[in-house]
């Protein structure tokens, strides 16, 4: 039987749902036996090269980036996971949904502290820089999402349990302990 | 590796990292900018919650270094709550706090050399990227993967034990911690099983080091003759002038070592700190006040820490920091691959200061909180794994934030690797049209070795994905290529 492909990408989230994939610790050796990862951030594949199986999305859509990111993932991936808070219902970053994005804007640029040179009143807004959403996205209000592991981040156990499964087909086990959220 | 891409349709991946690179009409470099592309808006949000959330709530800007936050937002709710500003916490408090913290510079560090920084050593910085990544290492070099695999491990275990969770915990609160360490926690870290045991972390921990000076004998033109960015370095250093990555006083070298910020109290940072905002990236540029905006500018991180400190406190560190120290000539060393060097130094202080708390009483047993006179106002300064981290907080009557400040440890080191980018391509690209691989590579390699942490601000596991434009000087794209 040839290897699942995997690819991982964060979007708007920290990289801790990455770095929980990681607590795995030495069950990453049997992960690698296992699956073939593609383009990750764990490996130096930036872009798709091929079909994958596995697309695990960390983070929600804050900027077209993000969108357009995500949209590549579901176009190449057989099956869509969203992994974690920010990816199922925007998370922390969402904090910013209910107020104007020109006040955090402000506050972060003119009303700062220690920002005190600021005259001008620059904001940055150079055509380099992708255009941020009025609100933060969850992943499945941009495309289907075939699965969902909560938690902040998931614990690694429930992100192990899940791989196996989709990659063995095999039924998954979730016990109390690994289900719960924080 | 980096291939040719066509501007439309938008093929920007995942372009945390983006290099703009402008030429004149002799090929001469015009201008370079590194653009950090992402907002997130905290400053704004957190204000109308509750301070007690802060360190919580903060830690989600990152989820590879979140203990330096939560840390961070505790102390500059300590101020907040009465407890002082660094030296009013119980010993169970401070202690309980130390050893998250040193857990997770052994993680962090860990994972940097290990999982990020070994497939550059082990299979060169020009290897195919194809297998130029850790999950190569893991077949190469199983033994080593292994040691990189558990050692991350042990320092998240630390973390457990004090925060209750590896990634997002809740050990901090204002004025204290929240939990002893219980005797079993304090035997699985000391002797759990074959893995998780400080003296292996320690043995392993030297090991890493002599592997690196082995390679630094045989690779010195690589090591020492990569580049040089000679600048001012910052960190905190404790009182008599030692190593401390949890609290102290603020001081900054310049390039010859000598001190041109003084040992302050860092509740005054805003007093020696600016920062500067540019229209091009969202992640601001700060500098030393009274030096000015053009040359104000420094660097953070272990080897800033390694020339702004006097000595280590531990024994076997502070063998290998008077190595590194002679070696540099008792000179601040600029060479960005020292860095590396910097982080196994670090790597065994922390697990020797492991060992000393999990062998100390005051964990098991005492106070948790300090309780004082409400403050409205509090900063919480510690040095984060890649560099100084700063927290400030204002609340009002009812307790909710209405002021927050963060300048986090890459937001530091922007100005130093927008120099180190604009150097290497002046010294590579004068006088070319054309984008060559080995030019991407020396400023992707010029821009890692200082671990931007790019989810403080993004980051993709210290691999930045770069994307480079090169235009002539009317303004036209002449080339765009991607790397990652």
């Amino acid at each position: 039987m040839s290897k699942a492909i995997i690819a991982t990408t964060s979007l708007a989230g920290c990289f801790g749902c990455h770095m929980s994939l990681l607590d795995i610790d030495d069950r990453i050796l049997e992960l690698i036996e296992l699956v073939e990862f593609n383009k990750s951030p764990v490996d130096d594949i930036k872009k798709f090269t091929k079909k994958c199986d596995i697309g695990l999305i960390e983070g929600g859509c804050c900027n077209s980036e993000n969108v357009h990111v995500l949209k590549e993932f579901r176009e190449h991936c057989r099956i869509l996971v969203s992994v974690g808070e920010c990816a199922i219902m925007g998370g922390l970053p969402a904090m910013r949904n209910g107020i104007p994005i020109r006040e955090c804007f402000e506050e972060a640029y003119l009303n700062c502290l220690t920002v005190v040179g600021n005259e001008a009143g620059i904001i940055p807004n150079d055509p380099e820089l992708p255009m941020l959403l009025d609100m933060v996205y969850p992943c499945h209000e941009i495309v289907k999402i075939d699965y969902f592991l909560p938690g902040c981040p998931p614990r690694a156990d429930l992100i192990w349990e899940a791989l196996v499964a989709l990659v063995t087909g095999d039924e998954m086990k979730l016990p109390y302990e690994v289900v719960k959220f924080d | 590796m980096g291939q040719k891409i066509t501007i439309e349709p938008v093929t920007r991946v995942e372009g945390h990292g983006k290099v703009t690179i402008h030429l004149d009409n002799e090929g001469k470099v015009e201008q370079t900018r590194l653009h950090i592309v992402e907002f997130r808006g905290f400053e704004r949000f957190v204000q109308g919650r509750p301070y007690w959330e802060m360190p919580v709530l903060v830690q989600r800007l990152c989820g590879i270094c979140p203990v330096s936050h939560h840390l961070a937002a505790a102390k500059a709710l300590d101020v907040i709550v009465g407890a002082g500003t660094g030296e009013g916490l119980t010993p169970t408090g401070e202690k309980m706090r130390r050893l998250m913290h040193y857990g997770q510079i052994f993680q962090s560090h860990s994972l940097h050399f290990f999982h990020l920084a070994s497939p550059d050593l082990l299979f060169g910085i020009d290897a195919d990227p194809l297998k130029r990544n850790i999950i190569n290492v893991a077949i190469q070099h199983r033994d080593l993967a292994v040691q990189g695999v558990m050692m991350r491990k042990y320092g998240q275990e630390v973390i457990k034990a004090t925060a209750g969770k590896k990634i997002h915990g809740t050990g901090a609160i204002a004025g204290g911690i929240n939990k002893h360490l219980t005797e079993e926690e304090r035997e699985y870290l000391l002797h759990g099983d074959e893995y998780m045991d400080i003296d292996k972390m320690i043995s392993w921990s030297q090991d890493a080091l002599e592997f690196f000076k082995d390679y630094h004998k045989k690779n010195k033109a690589l090591i020492d003759g990569f580049a040089e960015f000679p600048g001012s370095h910052l960190s905190l250093v404790r009182k008599d002038g030692a190593l401390d990555l949890y609290h102290g006083v603020l001081r900054a070298v310049d390039a010859e070592g000598k001190k041109i910020l003084h040992d302050v109290d860092y509740q005054d940072y805003y007093k020696y700190i600016d920062e500067e905002v540019r229209s091009w990236s969202y992640m601001k540029f700060p500098y030393l006040k009274e030096i000015g905006k053009a040359s104000g500018w420094y660097t953070v991180g272990p080897l800033a820490r390694m020339n702004t400190a006097e000595f280590i406190d531990t024994p076997l560190a502070q063998k290998e920091f008077e190595y590194f120290k002679q070696y540099n000539e008792g000179k601040p060393s600029h060479k960005p691959m020292h860095a590396h060097w910097a982080r196994l130094i670090e790597i065994l202080h922390a697990a020797e200061k492991i060992k000393q708390l999990l062998n100390d009483p005051d964990l098991m047993e005492g106070e948790l909180v300090t309780k004082g006179t409400k403050q409205f106002e509090g900063v919480g300064l510690i040095e984060a794994p890649r560099g100084t981290l700063f927290h400030h907080y204002k609340i009002g009557e009812n307790d909710m934030i209405t002021m927050a400040n963060l300048i986090v440890s890459t937001t530091n080191n922007n100005q130093p690797m927008n120099e180190a980018v604009n150097q290497v391509a002046v010294k590579v690209m004068t006088g070319r049209k054309e984008i060559t691989e080995g030019m991407m590579n020396a400023v992707e390699v010029a821009i890692r070795a200082y671990d931007p942490c790019l989810s403080c601000a993004t980051h993709a596991l210290g691999k930045m994905p770069l994307e480079f434009e090169v235009y002539d000087r009317y303004n036209n794209l002449i080339e765009r290529k991607f790397r990652h």
